[in-house]
């Protein structure tokens, strides 16, 4: 476990209101001070200043980048792959659909599994919110949001709500009753509020809190009950699409990744900005922690994904390929992630081995782009989501597929693949 | 990509990286000594050069990009979709065919990255060229598009008929083969951009990105990123070799436990419709399985993280009378990621039970934990207990943890821990199992609504997340 994500805070008086609040560490012409987050978007909001313009402004944050790489690169001695040579490469794999859920009307845009390891909420362009049995491929609740273009939408942990929204800029939260009566979007409560779009939403370890991201640029952190502002997130120049947290149960930190090409890391309690990579050419659309908590994964729109470390504070491998030409719109880890399942834009989804750098596996199937892979809590299974299209005579079916893996062994005992009928 | 529409002007438009890239590879297929060799081809009664099968095009990308039938024909199934390549015999039909089927490359001129998006006018011209020079010729879509455009922009088609007369008039001093290829590039362009069901045209539309450069965003983007670096140029880093070996062991210890990797005993629920795997795995069965059993010794957070590790560490600890610093880590849990009103009076509870001098469940943190926790209990928030939890944490960890793992009702339950059997195919494989639908987690919630306790367990039972 990272002992990184455990992250020293102060907590006490800011230096600028005095009020009691977490504090960031910052540095105001070289020396270190301690501001709550308030006053760091206070400050950085005062405009330039005397002699400042854009450009000096923008020379200096070109030559602190570089003094950064540089200072990244002094303690690199070795790549990934150099590391993984003395593993065993993986072998064949071959993967089956083994459920398609059919029912959204429109593209799905994104898909999040329950804790229960068989459930899955799903949210498409239509505005409509499913939750499914995916075993049973049972539908269990539908909501119909008042927007179209629902972006996010997230498992409550216990199991018990759904999280979501879009171009409505908020999002709600959703108590789902086992009432067939009861609309859904009676008890329906909205949470956060953001100047733009909803990018990606997530609750934290618990119901109470739910973690956003935006086309706004900012991250913010709600109380669910209260709808309060706890936290927000400013350093993003451009839309963040996409969020993660960190898989620590005592951590306090997420990654979030923009159209401003940064991957940043966050301290969720401070508000600060703890670490920032810049290596991607263009969006990147989705991140992912590494299952231990030390790394972290992020699909581009430049064709690539990166894996970064934490410790390291650098990138670590790039997983690209000279036919992939179409950007990655969304990534996960398989349990040991020893994996890297990757959905593209052009259609596919490209399996990677993390460790070696090298692709296992190419799935095609889908008719159009996937927006969303998830890996299932336990590891089982897969699944994908997609602006698929399959025209029936009498109406436009969009469905996603469940994928999953039948069975490789690799190693000493030579199993065969199962083959199943 | 971000959704936002196209706005004013002031705006830059970027050029989608999948474009540059597809360009590149496009250019090195025409290389004259590494691309696709090209020959003439016989289009009725005309040659038209520089002409290529697509098998040849299939063939190219397995050899320069390593990949397999499929993934080639995928990709060069891409180039025509986008225009980058066009089809000579059904120009109508952009799909991209493994045999001699014939297809061109299309001219710079009329690529996506020059010339989009589309405009009306050069539509509308286009048309009126078609309709002008054979009546007739324009199929429905087209006639429809036709008349739409004709509507809307009635104000120049004065204008509109007049350039595809001087257009049509430019060519027919061409040379026959030029004209049928020039007709050709600027068929499939239209065919490209104006198809006629529209979800291409929906996707294409959505293919720019828009980076909007206000000033003072950019200012304050700026001032953040000064104030955070010195920060970030502080910190402590850790040697590479060092963290990529630590990635090595991860995968290594988890591999058994990752059913796509290994698979799962009994079975994979769904491959086999046996929902066993998940039965043996819950968290109220009476034995656990071995691997269950061995992923608590590889951390200390796995054993935390599983209900009934944490059930059996509990045991433990009330056998070596420290229960109390789990029961006190929880209870802080609980206030880290309980509801913010209920803050003040969880603390005070906290204090009550555990920090107070003579506390009946008192934890033991060094004094000046202790005081700097006492003193920030003064105006409770949601992390003034962090400290005195971490504290604790890292005692458990460091110490009752590894002396769990080494004690005998650890090491009992290992040996007792059960191994399933993996599943035997069914005699008749054709006949599918039942699928049986399980309780919902929301109706868990629901009975135990009316019991008090139930939310302070039930966060609790939130806070668990896998096997």
């Amino acid at each position: 476990m990272c002992d990184q994500t455990f992250l020293a805070i102060t907590f006490g008086p800011c230096d600028n209101c005095s009020q009691n609040k977490p504090l960031m560490n910052i540095y105001l012409k070289n020396e270190p001070i301690n501001y709550c987050s308030l006053c760091v978007e206070l400050m950085a909001c005062q405009g330039l200043a005397k002699g400042e313009t854009i450009h000096t402004l923008k020379a200096e944050s070109e030559t602190l980048k570089t003094k950064l790489e540089e200072e990244r690169a002094k303690l690199h001695d070795v790549e990934l792959h150099q590391v993984a040579e003395k593993i065993e490469a993986l072998g064949q794999f071959v993967m089956k659909t083994r459920r398609t859920l059919k029912g959204h009307g429109n593209k799905v845009l994104c898909v999040d599994w329950c804790r229960d390891k068989r459930r899955i909420v799903s949210s498409s362009q239509d505005g409509k919110v499913i939750v499914w049995d995916a075993y049973t491929t049972n539908k269990e609740h539908a909501v119909t949001m008042p927007c179209t273009w629902v972006m996010a939408c997230a498992y409550a942990p216990s199991g018990c709500a759904v999280a979501c929204g879009g171009l409505d800029n908020k999002c709600s939260v959703y108590p789902l009753s086992l009432d067939k009566n009861e609309n859904l979007a009676a008890k329906k409560k909205s949470v956060a509020m953001h100047t733009n779009y909803l990018s990606s939403c997530s609750f934290t370890n618990s119901d109470m809190q739910i973690l956003t991201s935006s086309g706004d640029g900012t991250c913010a952190l709600w109380d669910v009950e209260s709808g309060q502002l706890l936290q927000s997130f400013h350093g993003h120049s451009a839309d963040v699409l996409s969020l993660n947290l960190a898989p620590s149960e005592t951590g306090n930190t997420f990654v979030s990744g923009g159209c401003d090409k940064k991957a940043n890391v966050w301290d969720m309690r401070s508000g600060q900005n703890v670490q920032s990579f810049e290596t991607h050419e263009s969006d990147i659309n989705s991140v992912k922690y590494y299952p231990s908590g030390d790394a972290f994964a992020t699909g581009s729109d430049d064709a690539t994904c990166r894996l970064y470390d934490l410790r390291a504070d650098r990138e670590v491998a790039i997983y690209s390929k000279e036919s992939i030409i179409f950007g990655a719109s969304s990534v996960d880890f398989s349990l040991s992630g020893r994996l890297l399942f990757a959905g593209y834009n052009d259609y596919t989804i490209n399996v990677w081995d993390v460790l070696k750098g090298t692709r296992v596996a190419i799935l095609f199937g889908h008719e159009n782009r996937v927006s969303t892979v998830r890996v299932s809590p336990d590891g089982t299974a897969f699944c994908s989501g997609s602006w698929d299209n399959t025209f029936d005579l009498r109406n436009i079916l969009y469905g996603f597929a469940l994928y999953w893996h039948q069975g490789l062994y690799i190693g000493v005992l030579h199993h065969p693949v199962m083959s199943v009928p | 990509m971000t959704i936002n529409t196209l706005s004013q002007d002031g705006v830059q438009r970027q050029q989608m990286p999948c474009l540059t890239k597809m360009e590149r590879m496009i250019i090195s297929m025409q290389d004259p000594d590494m691309g696709i060799k090209l020959r003439n081809q016989r289009l009725l009664i005309t040659v038209i050069p520089h002409a290529m099968t697509g098998l040849d095009i299939v063939e190219w990308l397995i050899k320069k990009c390593s990949i397999s039938d499929e993934e080639a024909l995928h990709v060069g199934q891409l180039f025509v979709k986008y225009g980058y390549i066009y089809p000579l015999k059904e120009p109508r039909n952009l799909i991209l065919k493994a045999d001699d089927s014939s297809y061109r490359f299309q001219t710079p001129y009329y690529w996506m990255s020059t010339r989009w998006p589309a405009s009306e006018l050069d539509y509308a011209i286009y048309l009126a060229k078609k309709n002008i020079r054979k009546q007739g010729e324009l199929i429905e879509y087209e006639k429809e598009c036709y008349n739409a455009l004709h509507k809307r922009i009635n104000h120049t088609w004065d204008f509109v008929v007049m350039q595809a007369r001087e257009q049509l008039r430019a060519s027919k001093q061409r040379r026959k083969g030029d004209r049928i290829v020039l007709e050709c590039q600027e068929q499939a362009y239209w065919l490209v951009n104006r198809p006629p069901v529209s979800p291409e045209h929906y996707k294409l539309t959505t293919l720019t990105k828009n980076t909007i450069a206000i000033t003072y965003c950019a200012v304050k983007y700026n001032q953040i990123f000064f104030l955070s670096c010195l920060f970030f140029l502080a910190r402590n880093r850790v040697k590479s070799s060092i963290c990529l070996e630590s990635y090595v062991k991860y995968c290594e210890q988890y591999q058994p436990h990752d059913p796509i990797m290994q698979g799962c005993l009994p079975s994979n629920p769904w491959i086999t419709d046996d929902i066993m795997f998940w039965n043996m795995n819950s968290e109220t069965v009476a034995l656990p399985t071995k691997l269950r059993v061995e992923r608590w010794s590889f951390s200390f957070m796995e054993l935390l993280n599983d209900q009934m590790g944490r059930k059996e560490f509990l045991t433990y600890l009330e056998k070596e009378f420290s229960a109390e610093n789990l029961c006190f880590w929880q209870a802080c849990e609980d206030v880290r990621h309980g509801e913010t009103a209920k803050i003040p009076e969880k603390v005070d509870e906290v204090y009550k039970q555990f920090l107070a001098p003579g506390a009946s469940r008192w934890v033991n943190i060094d004094s000046k934990t202790m005081e700097k926790t006492l003193e920030g209990l003064k105006r409770p928030h949601r992390f003034v207990l962090d400290d005195a939890q971490m504290h604790i944490y890292f005692l458990m960890k460091k110490d009752s943890y590894p002396r769990y793992l080494k004690s005998e009702l650890y090491k009992n339950l290992l040996a007792r821990a059960i191994v399933p059997q993996e599943t035997k195919k069914s005699v008749f494989p054709f006949m599918r199992r039942q699928r049986h639908s399980s309780p919902s987690p929301a109706l868990a919630t629901q009975t135990a609504e009316d019991d008090g306790k139930a939310k302070y367990s039930n966060s609790n039972s939130g806070t668990a997340s896998r096997l």
